[in-house]
């Protein structure tokens, strides 16, 4: 079936099978940030933007997604570069296979929450498996995003 | 200048901002599909298998089984030549050896096409009673490899007809003498389970032929050198016809040190002259990789009343499973990098076998026995203490080794072969010991704190050593070369799995060159246009790679100087990253770049160096946990972690850093939940994330790491390695401080609260 997907305010026609993911869609439209990490649902690294709620794309069909607005990494534009400079500051991206994924789950987090809590922040992200870092690096990198866009938003 | 600077990965931007850059991103958008059909049974015999109904289908390009592939025998580890581990396994084979095994591989248009053909390939099979128990697989009769004309490359104990893969034995001095002459002997049995590497990214291969008709693989591999070796020997390719590529890949931990889908889509493309590429499913990298080995360890250590050490005996059963990766290394790094900490012993012994069973094989993963032993012998150390009635810490103090201190056992013990002695130049451990114990605050909170009738806080602490790369066996190597206007090219065969070794190479060259970094551009891991490097395997990168690197940029200040002289026509010229000068004039390294290139005395400056270390230095650390535990239950969780590490000089503090924080968070795991289950029939039953639980950020309180001041005399600029050291300490901390607030010994890893409270209830 033909569908209409809008992908960080792209407009692209597409062909897809009736039981194709979002995931697949997306790789074949050139978004490869979009990665598979696992086959049950369960790493949070194929999350994307879908109306601002954080999803994982590959468990969601492709047809579903007409209509809505899809955000990946490559959408972000600044604050992606932003995310990404403190993540990397910490040098916590590593193997970098979870960074885009986590790059927007952060974005859509402080789209829901303004100033979340080290609590929130955790339970939030939960879903977004790292197997490099230990995380730490992570708390560091999205406390100082914070504050450089509470400073910059004054 | 550029060293001991918390500088950002050079790829760090690229990667966050989704850059295509790994396997799956740069395969040929019309490689066929490639999967393999695996065996459901833990061992059988293939009597009959028909895939003609799969190979008419329009689809399918390619359908593989023993019978059409070459008979090599090889071993998939991934190791310099000639390996340590058996070779015992084949392409494909008409026996399989456990669930998950491969029976034919199968090549299409699409993954649907791949996986209806697979479904219509007629397997017939003989099954077999499997060997599932490690415990029972010596000498038993049914035996893994059973006439299948498996060998070692040189003598690694293997004896197949006993399902021994490998076996080693050493004893220094006499074992069984001080242990009749010590005042108290202690003795104690310790498990530790299979562990999975849980890297995020699968496994993934693809292949194609080139305009020169050559194969060309781009891999997710920690060791594109041995894979191009690997692929060439076993599946009778020209060496000079493959040329193998490691983009960026998605954590390895030991992993991706193997062969795994690189000889299935060499073999798809050299058939059908078609591109093809194998992204592994999840569920593959749980069944048909490899996991940690699982052992049993038998410890005694005997010792005088005043605490002094005398002797430690080590004997260990790992099993490998259906075959025999790293077996023979993996068993000797749980004793020689553990043992050594405790040097000041009049006899040590160390022997071991590694069986064969029909389960998923076991190979590399970080810490590769270190962290196996180090649980046995740091839990052991707190046993001795509690014998010997002597605080733990004082009895660590009392006998573990120190700054320009020896051990026996680096001269006779290497990794498949003896050693070499080392005279230990760095080991800040007393300083590590001392920062840790202030910063957790052990003096108030050891053993343990009530927090209310049912909970308590206590603390658990663990010493750790491990390498830095195989003396005389590892070899790293980098070229330099100058570009008009002053740009360098630093090109290395260093594989940068995520550790960021790029950039701390990048960091080393421009350290000696006097230059900012950002004047050299890194390009890693191409068998055609880097040189050799053995690839991310026992903490050599920054060591051994590292001293290669620093060597081709020495050579450069060389070559820099001596087109200096020759531009002056003077014997004095100096050069200080920016100008060359002569006693009375200057030029920029710019101008004199562009000169050499396009008008004056032109050539092409490139230099080359290579480094084979004659030792290891070990970095050390210490690690100690504050857990928090319900005695009704015997539920427990991580509250802190301090972790205070001797890497020598942190060529990249940051990178540094956070090697040793995800090391300890894959230890926790290990520690804590971590497990790799089979049914009695052989079948992983931990096969997704769902099942194999790895650690989230929402499960452990807070890591403190920080590193001491140290210099190692032979490392680039004083450095040592920190990628493996970071997993050894949890295991042993955690059952320490559950001994310290329960009052029981937890010998079985993972330690779970039910186990716990049955001890506790003696149950």
């Amino acid at each position: 079936m033909e569908i209409t997907l809008n992908v960080n305010h792209n407009i692209h026609k597409v062909l897809v099978e009736s039981d194709e993911m979002l995931l697949d869609t997306l790789r074949k439209l050139g978004y490869k940030s979009v990665k598979k990490g696992c086959d049950t649902t369960t790493c949070g690294i194929c999350s994307v933007s879908i109306d601002d709620e954080l999803i994982p794309s590959c468990s969601y069909l492709s047809y579903r997604a007409e209509g809505k607005k899809i955000l990946t990494v490559e959408g972000l534009k600044e604050d992606a570069r932003k995310i990404g400079e403190a993540l990397t500051a910490e040098g916590v991206e590593q193997c970098g296979y979870c960074s885009p994924s986590l790059v927007v789950a952060i974005h859509t987090m402080l789209k829901q929450y303004e100033d979340p809590s080290d609590e929130e922040i955790k339970h939030y992200l939960v879903g977004n498996l790292c197997r490099c870092s230990g995380y730490e690096g992570h708390n560091r990198a999205i406390k100082h995003y914070m504050e450089v866009r509470h400073d910059g938003s004054k | 200048m550029a060293v001991n600077k918390p500088i950002r990965k050079i790829d760090g931007m690229g990667l966050t901002q989704g850059k295509p850059a790994y396997t799956d991103d740069l395969a040929p958008q019309d490689a066929l599909i490639v999967k393999a059909l695996r065996s459901p049974y833990a061992y059988a015999k293939i009597i009959s298998i028909d895939t003609s109904l799969a190979e008419k289908m329009p689809e399918i390009k390619c359908v593989l089984t023993y019978k059409n592939v070459p008979d090599n025998l090889m071993t998939r580890a991934g190791q310099g030549y000639p390996e340590p581990s058996p070779y015992d396994k084949k392409v494909l084979a008409d026996v399989v050896r456990y669930v998950g095994d491969a029976v034919a591989i199968v090549a299409g248009t699409s993954v649907k096409a791949v996986e209806q053909a697979m479904k219509k390939i007629k397997v017939d099979y003989e099954i077999y009673k499997p060997i599932l128990d490690f415990e029972k697989a010596k000498d038993n009769p049914v035996k893994v490899h059973d006439n299948d004309g498996t060998f070692e490359m040189f003598d690694i104990g293997h004896f197949p007809d006993r399902n021994l893969a490998a076996g080693y034995a050493m004893e220094i001095g006499s074992v069984e003498k001080e242990l009749n002459s010590s005042d108290v002997v202690y003795e104690g049995r310790y498990y530790t389970q299979a562990q999975s590497h849980a890297m995020t990214e699968p496994h993934s291969s693809t292949a194609y032929l080139d305009y020169q008709e050559r194969l060309n693989i781009i891999t997710s591999t920690q060791t594109p050198f041995h894979i191009r070796r690997i692929l060439s020997r076993t599946l009778n390719i020209p060496m000079e016809k493959i040329k193998v590529f490691k983009p960026r890949v998605g954590g390895g931990y030991g992993g991706k040190q193997a062969v795994h889908g690189e000889v299935f889509v060499s073999l798809v493309t050299m058939m059908t002259g078609l591109p093809s590429k194998y992204i592994y499913t999840r569920r593959e990298v749980f069944e048909s990789t490899y996991s940690r080995h699982a052992m049993r360890i038998d410890m005694k250590i005997g010792a005088m009343k005043d605490g002094t050490i005398q002797v430690i005996d080590m004997n260990i059963l790992s099993n490998t499973g259906a075959y025999g990766e790293h077996a023979l290394t993996v068993l000797m790094v749980a004793g020689s990098k553990t043992l050594p900490l405790y040097n000041k012993v009049k006899a040590v012994g160390f022997r071991g076998d590694v069986v064969y069973t029909n389960l998923t094989p076991a190979g590399a993963y970080r810490g590769y026995g270190a962290v196996q032993g180090n649980f046995a012998l740091e839990s052991a150390i707190d046993e001795l203490a509690e014998i010997l009635n002597i605080d733990p810490i004082e009895l660590r103090k009392k006998n573990m080794i120190k700054e320009m201190e020896t051990s026996k056992i680096f001269e006779v013990m290497g990794e498949g072969k003896e050693g070499s002695p080392m005279t230990v130049e760095s080991c800040k451990l007393d300083i590590c010991l001392e920062n840790v114990l202030n910063k957790i605050g052990w003096k108030e909170k050891y053993p343990c704190v009530e927090v209310d009738e049912n909970t308590v806080r206590s603390v658990g602490l663990a010493l750790a050593m491990q390498g830095s790369g195989i003396p005389f066996i590892d070899m790293g190597s980098a070229s330099i070369k100058l570009n008009d206007f002053g740009t360098f090219n630093l090109t290395i065969g260093a594989t940068d799995i995520g550790t960021g070794s790029d950039t701390i190479l990048a960091q080393i060259a421009a350290e000696v060159l006097q230059i900012p970094v950002n004047k050299i551009s890194v390009y890693s891991s191409d068998t055609d246009l880097t040189p050799f490097d053995v690839g991310a395997y026992a903490s050599s990168t920054t060591y051994v790679s590292g001293n290669g690197v620093k060597r081709a940029a020495e050579k450069m200040v060389q070559e820099i100087l001596r087109i200096g002289r020759e531009h002056f026509d003077s014997d004095e010229v100096s050069y200080d990253g920016e100008y060359i000068y002569s006693k009375d004039d200057k030029i920029s390294l710019v101008d004199l770049a562009t000169i050499i290139t396009y008008s004056e005395n032109q050539q092409q400056l490139q230099t080359i160096g290579s480094y084979v270390g004659e030792t290891a230095p070990p970095p050390y650390m210490v690690g100690a946990v504050e857990i928090e535990i319900d005695k009704r239950t015997g539920q427990y969780k991580i509250l802190d972690y301090y972790a205070s590490v001797d890497c020598g000089t942190t060529i990249n503090p940051n990178l540094a850093k956070i090697q040793v924080e995800g090391g300890l968070l894959q230890g926790i795991g290990m520690a804590s939940y971590e497990e790799v289950n089979h049914t009695d029939e052989g079948r992983l039953v931990n096969s997704s994330f769902m099942k194999y639980r790895i650690p989230t950020r929402e499960e452990v309180g807070e890591i403190h790491v920080e590193f001491v001041e140290s210099y190692e005399p032979s490392g680039p600029f004083g450095a040592k390695s920190v990628g493996e050291i970071g997993i050894d300490t949890p295991p042993a901390a955690i059952a320490n401080a559950i001994k310290n607030a329960m009052g029981v010994r937890i010998n079985k890893l993972p330690i779970k609260a039910e186990d716990i409270w049955m001890k506790k209830n003696n149950l």
